[in-house]
């Protein structure tokens, strides 16, 4: 039977934690867990979610959790399913949380290499588009014009000139067993993902989008809203990787406005209507080459 | 059973553990103070569709007698479970 909000596990094992209030990162932790059960084995690089779950002596995770370097996710995912299996327990689900930063900047390298070895871990970005705990640096999976620390919006220069890497098609190009992409607007799609990559052995890896209101200057109670405008814009798509090709899971009928989507955040504030048509270009440009590739 | 509040505090250096490792869920403070307004549930008009619950990024909506409860204490006030119900059972108040 699917998982839904009925059938899911009532325990939580992501509680107390000290995340901004409206946190999409600590939704998307709380329910991968649910999902998982008390046989998951937490590993969470330094980021905004070590950063709430262990502030010793307030201990969040109700479940095995430790942190790792920043990036040595997937290495000490490596580690843990290695030591698990070698104590002869075999009921176990090795799951690693980082971070946009943790997983397309500096863990990606351990990451790759935990996937060519395909270790049994299963491992979630859950990407709120820059480096969020440190205070807003631009990590390489920020969008197209977002104003951070490190990417500021003046005259000549409006916010990040670079645009969102490909993470999730770089992830499949290692030809991993499962890949997918989510979002904390649609958390059913997300449950289901979860439980089908649980079943799986080998390396999975899904790609949740979760947005932050701090980070990204929207009210704490628009996080879900904004998370599935996100997809329902087009800036983002769900889909998954497995047996070699790509499914696309959810086609929205008509794409709503790009510009009441950026709008909303001021991190998006400053764009002039030239760079909404860059971002609306590129995103066809995108579902383009979905529509050629994806089933 | 979750994450729950201990009466121990851990204070002086023999109480703290000489590895790194310490018991799983050991929670010593609230987040109530976190919170300017507070989310209400009006119990009759609730349904027990169980969005709130599922969508609280902190965990505090609990399922109680086919309906819902929140746990106060954990509870950061950020509105999106009055959000996502789409019957309005749930209404923010000021806290005092």
């Amino acid at each position: 039977m699917a998982v839904n909000a009925r059938t899911l596990n009532e325990t939580e094992f992501f509680y107390g934690h000290k995340a901004c209030a409206g946190c999409g990162g600590s939704l998307a932790v709380r329910i991968a867990l649910k999902v998982l059960g008390e046989n998951a084995f937490a590993v969470l690089p330094a980021g905004c979610m070590s950063a709430v779950g262990f502030n010793f002596p307030q201990l969040c995770f109700g479940n095995n959790a430790i942190i790792s370097t920043f990036a040595g996710t997937a290495s000490m995912l490596t580690g843990v399913q290695a030591g698990l299996r070698a104590q002869g327990i075999t009921d176990f689900h090795a799951v690693g949380f980082a971070g946009d930063g943790g997983t397309a900047d500096i863990g990606l390298q351990a990451l790759s290499g935990a996937i060519d070895r395909n270790d049994d871990i299963l491992y979630i970005c859950y990407d709120n588009e820059a480096y969020m705990n440190t205070g807003i640096q631009k990590s390489s999976l920020t969008p197209f014009g977002a104003k951070t620390t490190t990417t500021p919006a003046g005259k000549n220069i409006h916010g990040n000139l670079r645009p969102k890497k490909n993470l999730f098609e770089i992830i499949a190009a290692h030809g991993i067993p499962y890949a997918a992409t989510a979002s904390v607007g649609y958390l059913n799609d997300f449950m289901r993902k979860v439980e089908k990559a649980k079943q799986i052995k080998g390396t999975k890896y899904i790609h949740i989008l979760a947005p932050c209101p701090t980070g990204w200057g929207i009210p704490t109670d628009e996080t879900i809203d904004i998370a599935k405008e996100v997809v329902d814009c087009g800036l983002w798509y769900l889909a998954e990787y497995e047996n070699g090709s790509f499914t696309l899971n959810h086609q929205p009928k008509e794409f709503s406005s790009v510009e009441a989507y950026l709008r909303k955040q001021s991190r998006f504030r400053h764009l002039t209507d030239e760079d909404i048509q860059i971002i609306q270009s590129s995103r066809d440009a995108k579902w383009e080459f979905i529509h050629k590739n994806f089933k | 059973m979750k994450p729950y509040l201990r009466e121990f505090v851990p204070k002086n250096l023999e109480d703290i553990p000489d590895t790194t490792s310490y018991e799983a869920g050991y929670l010593v403070t609230k987040n109530a103070g976190w919170r300017n307004i507070r989310p209400v549930i009006d119990t009759q008009k609730c349904t027990g569709c169980l969005n709130c619950y599922l969508h609280c990024p902190d965990g505090v909506i609990f399922r109680k007698d086919g309906k819902v409860s929140i746990d106060y204490d954990f509870c950061k006030g950020c509105g999106i479970c009055k959000k996502i119900c789409k019957i309005g059972a749930i209404g923010m108040e000021a806290e005092k």
